[in-house]
């Protein structure tokens, strides 16, 4: 197990990348600590899967290094990294046993025969398959060939990290729960470095300590599932993660007040002048709908999803979305909303603004 | 996928059955008819029970003629596959040159094959052929209408140059179909090429490699015309493989009754070995499946 | 940092081995393929007297003569048009009886279906030698001898099971569901099957077209028994050459390179699917 450091990384698929647009990832300096696990979020093309093959050695990014414990991998292949990789099709040897392919890795290393067996079945047991070890593994599910593929990456005691690219687009919605929560369990047992792909902002918040969130070829965010939800440091961050995502409204924000077609919100710090395009985001969730406080807003539609109501709404010409108690009633009256200070962000040019303690 | 049980859909083969029934039955049943009957001539016919049959099983020059067929077929199945999987793999994956190659390589199976014969009856001639010149040249005594192992070199080496690109093209499409996380994961396993070939690329490839020896053992099996030209079946009866020997016994000399054994017989094997490669290959869909 | 530099170096060094060594085996497998026709071409531009009295890699006295003799010869060069017709014919009837068939047999499971499946195939194993005679018999009697037909339906008996085959397995790839639908929306089977079906499948239409093609255009057996003089195909007229002056090598190259020519284009027009159609439908 390891630490992974990309230090300046940057890849673009042309041969002589000129603008930045060129670059399928952007510049990237990044840790990744030993023993957690971090979900890689983003919508398709955002780069995430370029990443990932840059740390598994599939890919030799353009610019930059990549070390694991401080030893440069850059160009090195990928078996010398030592790393496991399960794709989002499951990669099983057809023709193989299921016993045969999780000795595969070892074998090829040139392990012992009685090392093998052993290994094997712990993994089998790990993974939950001991009773199918003799079958071929043509013909299983999708999902336990996507554990036969995880098993045969950790079947390597060495293994630096394990790479997972959504690995559960195939699986049956009640297996990938199971398998999500397994993996979990693994990697508290295990502790390996753990890196997930995916496009599931669900997945990646029950499955991560770390979610890396990222938009059009770079990092946005680094951060627990409580950060991203509270602080979203980019306005991508803020509607890609939550549902319904992060209201952002445009404002023009003094001091602590952001001013909306005249009328004001509070905010919970003060901010210097600012820039460019600057927009308050709200989650829905700190929004409260009232009949006296705040600012007129006009109800389009009411959705009840159980656990609570979605309200949306128009809010000086902007949709907005705010969430209600289930138990909180909803009258034809309630035309004010207000926000808490505390959790209204400001951004200037989708970026997160800190501002200073009011 | 679930097929519905539907009669009527015997409506929709029926073109297709009237036409093979034209095509193919009737001309069998004439073979049939010839095979149990003999003539004085003047199309007066008797019936001859199995007496063809029996002389036909205890000809040597059919037996000799199976014998070379065979020999021909597995000789070109054993040069070809390997080949034809070795050239697959060395093909470019995709761009230009993957485009570049798959025309060149196609165009051997578009020539016709009195063709193919004549292109090779000119390159191996020592007086005027590049191939035969050459070796001669070089000190090689070479000459494939006197010297009998000239003559199957030949006729060898025009096979492989023929059809070894179909095998190769078929080879190509299966390992087409392998998604590019195969190989990502053999590398991050250690898979040694070897290891690559032999347990992702011919899984892959198992199916078409199927129909690749059908159909190369079929058409091997019933080849005529590109030796015929090259060798005319000799030196002596040296290439006279079985469809030679056949046209020369009903066109020829118009021997009829022997000449319908004999494509009965003919028929019958092929039909038998094909018949065990289709039932394998069935059970390997189905397994895929 | 230093022996990391040789390791990279070593890594790429090796890279470019690999490819070389693709480069070298594909540049050999071509030359080996090509070296034959390039010999033919060299043949068909000189003239007979070059051929014969010196041996050279390259025409030295460049000459179209044999070309011209072929493409100004009637007899010469109807054979190529009696092929092309017959070729066209037989992957035209061919294409058009089997795809209901193989429709029926992707879609549908029916009294028989598997044995008649397995006989439609046994017609591929015919060997055209069994055949010759009885072909010869059959079509005489019914008048169709030394006609472009005779030729075309004698070449049925193995390509449309192939085209049947073919198709069967494009079919198979088509969800059945759009059957379904289409029904649902309520087209005709007639209409469906030609308005969305069969656009559907229009590679494997295509990859069947190309074997049928193939096929009938490189057979010689039947269609020379088949014909005499009207119908005549290409191949056999290249057995005039021999004369009594001896071989006339020139014009018999120019027509080998000749009947390159249609397949060549065939294969220029269908490059880009080639590998995809060699899969037959069944990868």
């Amino acid at each position: 197990m390891a630490k992974i450091t990309l230090d300046n990384l940057a890849h673009s698929y042309l041969p002589n990348p000129t603008s930045e647009d060129d670059f399928a990832l952007k510049q990237l300096d990044h840790d990744w600590v030993d023993g957690e696990a971090y979900a890689l979020l983003g919508s398709s093309g955002c780069g995430k899967s370029t990443l990932l093959n840059i740390i598994s050695g599939l890919l030799t990014p353009s610019q930059g290094r990549i070390l694991f414990d401080g030893k440069d991998v850059t160009n090195a292949p990928t078996a010398e990294r030592n790393i496991a990789q399960v794709f989002q099709f499951p990669v099983v040897y057809d023709t193989m046993t299921v016993r045969d392919n999780l000795a595969f890795p070892l074998k090829n290393r040139g392990e012992k025969p009685a090392y093998i067996a052993e290994r094997v079945n712990q993994i089998a047991k790990m993974i939950g398959m001991e009773h199918e070890l003799g079958r071929k593994a043509r013909g299983l599910t999708a999902d336990a060939k996507q554990k036969i593929s995880l098993g045969r990456g950790m079947v390597r005691e060495d293994v630096n990290a394990l790479l997972f690219d959504e690995p559960l687009t195939v699986i049956d919605p009640h297996m990938k729960w199971e398998l999500r929560t397994q993996l979990k369990k693994l990697h508290h047992e295990f502790g390996h470095t753990m890196i997930y792909v995916t496009h599931d902002q669900t997945e990646a918040l029950t499955f991560a300590d770390k979610v890396v969130v990222m938009y059009d070829g770079r990092v946005v965010q680094i951060g627990t599932p409580e950060e991203l939800f509270e602080t979203p440091e980019h306005t991508f961050v803020g509607y890609f993660i939550g549902s319904p995502g992060m209201n952002v409204i445009p404002a023009k924000v003094d001091g602590d007040k952001a001013y909306i077609n005249g009328s004001y919100v509070q905010l919970g710090r003060g901010y210097a002048p600012l820039d460019g395009k600057v927009e308050i985001g709200v989650r829905p969730e700190f929004a409260t709908l009232s009949e006296t406080d705040g600012l007129p807003v006009k109800i389009r539609r009411i959705e009840d999803v159980g656990r609570h109501k979605i309200i949306r709404a128009e809010f000086f010409g902007s949709d907005i979305n705010i969430i209600a108690n289930e138990g909180t009633p909803i009258s034809a009256d309630m035309n004010r909303v207000s926000f808490d200070p505390a959790h209204v962000n400001v951004y200037a040019n989708d970026w997160r603004v800190k501002g200073e303690a009011a | 996928m679930e097929k519905t049980v539907n009669q009527k859909a015997w409506f929709l083969v029926l073109p297709v059955l009237l036409l093979v029934a034209f095509s193919a039955v009737i001309p069998l049943m004439t073979v049939v008819n010839y095979a149990f009957q003999d003539t004085f001539g003047n199309n007066v016919f008797f019936w001859a029970g199995l007496s063809w049959f029996e002389e036909l099983i205890e000809s040597d020059r059919m037996w000799a003629a199976l014998g070379r067929q065979a020999i021909f077929s597995a000789i070109i199945l054993a040069i070809e596959i390997p080949l034809g999987i070795f050239v697959a793999l060395n093909m470019p994956k995709k761009g230009f040159w993957a485009s570049f190659c798959l025309v060149l390589m196609s165009l051997p199976l578009l020539i016709p094959w009195n063709v193919v014969g004549t292109i090779w009856q000119i390159f191996g001639r020592v007086d005027i052929g590049l191939l035969g010149y050459t070796l001669d040249k070089l000190g090689i005594s070479y000459n494939y209408t006197q010297d009998f192992y000239a003559a199957w070199i030949t006729v060898i080496v025009m096979d492989v140059w023929h059809w070894t690109s179909l095998v190769a093209l078929l080879a190509y499409a299966g390992l087409q179909s392998i998604p590019d996380a195969y190989y990502q994961a053999a590398k991050i396993d250690q898979a040694s090429r070897w290891n690559v070939f032999r347990y992702i690329e011919l899984p892959k490839m198992a199916g078409v490699l199927m129909i690749a020896i059908l159909l190369r053992f079929m058409d091997s099996f019933m080849i005529y015309t590109e030796p015929f030209v090259v060798t005319g079946g000799g030196p002596g009866n040296a290439t006279t493989f079985l469809s030679i020997d056949l046209v020369k016994m009903a066109l020829g000399q118009f021997d009829l009754g022997p000449a319908a054994a004999f494509s009965l017989m003919y028929f019958l094997v092929i039909l038998l070995i094909s018949w065990v490669f289709y039932t394998v290959m069935t059970n390997l869909d189905k397994r895929e499946g | 940092m230093a022996d990391m530099t040789v390791n990279q170096s070593a890594a790429r060094s090796k890279a470019a081995v690999k490819v070389n060594t693709r480069a070298i085996v594909m540049g050999i497998y071509l030359l080996f393929l090509l070296l034959p026709i390039y010999w033919l071409i060299n043949m068909s531009l000189k003239t007979n007297t070059e051929i014969l009295s010196s041996f050279s890699l390259w025409p030295r006295d460049l000459t179209f003569q044999n070309y011209a003799t072929i493409l100004t010869d009637p007899s010469w060069y109807m054979g190529y048009v009696n092929s092309l017709i017959y070729v066209v014919m037989n992957t035209v009837i061919s294409i058009v009886v089997a795809l209901p068939a193989a429709y029926a047999f992707s879609r549908y499971s029916f009294m028989g279906d598997k044995h008649l499946f397995f006989w439609l195939l046994t017609n591929r194993m015919a060997p055209p030698a069994v055949f010759a005679l009885p072909f010869f018999q059959l079509y005489s009697s019914v008048g169709l001898f030394d006609t472009h037909i005779a030729v075309a339906l004698a070449h049925c008996l193995f390509n449309v099971p192939l085209a049947v085959w073919i198709l069967e397995g494009f079919m198979r790839g088509v969800p059945k569901e759009i059957d379904e639908t289409a029904y649902i929306d309520g087209y005709s089977f007639g209409r469906f099957f030609i308005k969305i079906f069969t656009p559907l499948i229009a590679s494997g239409v295509g990859v069947a077209a190309f074997f049928c093609f193939m096929f009938s255009w490189v057979e010689l057996l039947l269609s020379r028994t088949l014909t005499s003089v009207e119908a005549k195909p290409i191949a056999a007229t290249m057995t005039r050459t021999v004369s009594a002056s001896g071989m006339d090598w020139g014009v018999l190259a120019a027509a080998g390179v000749l009947t390159i020519v249609p397949g060549a284009l065939v294969i220029y027009f269908v490059r880009n699917y080639i590998a995809k159609g060699f899969a037959l439908g069944r990868v």
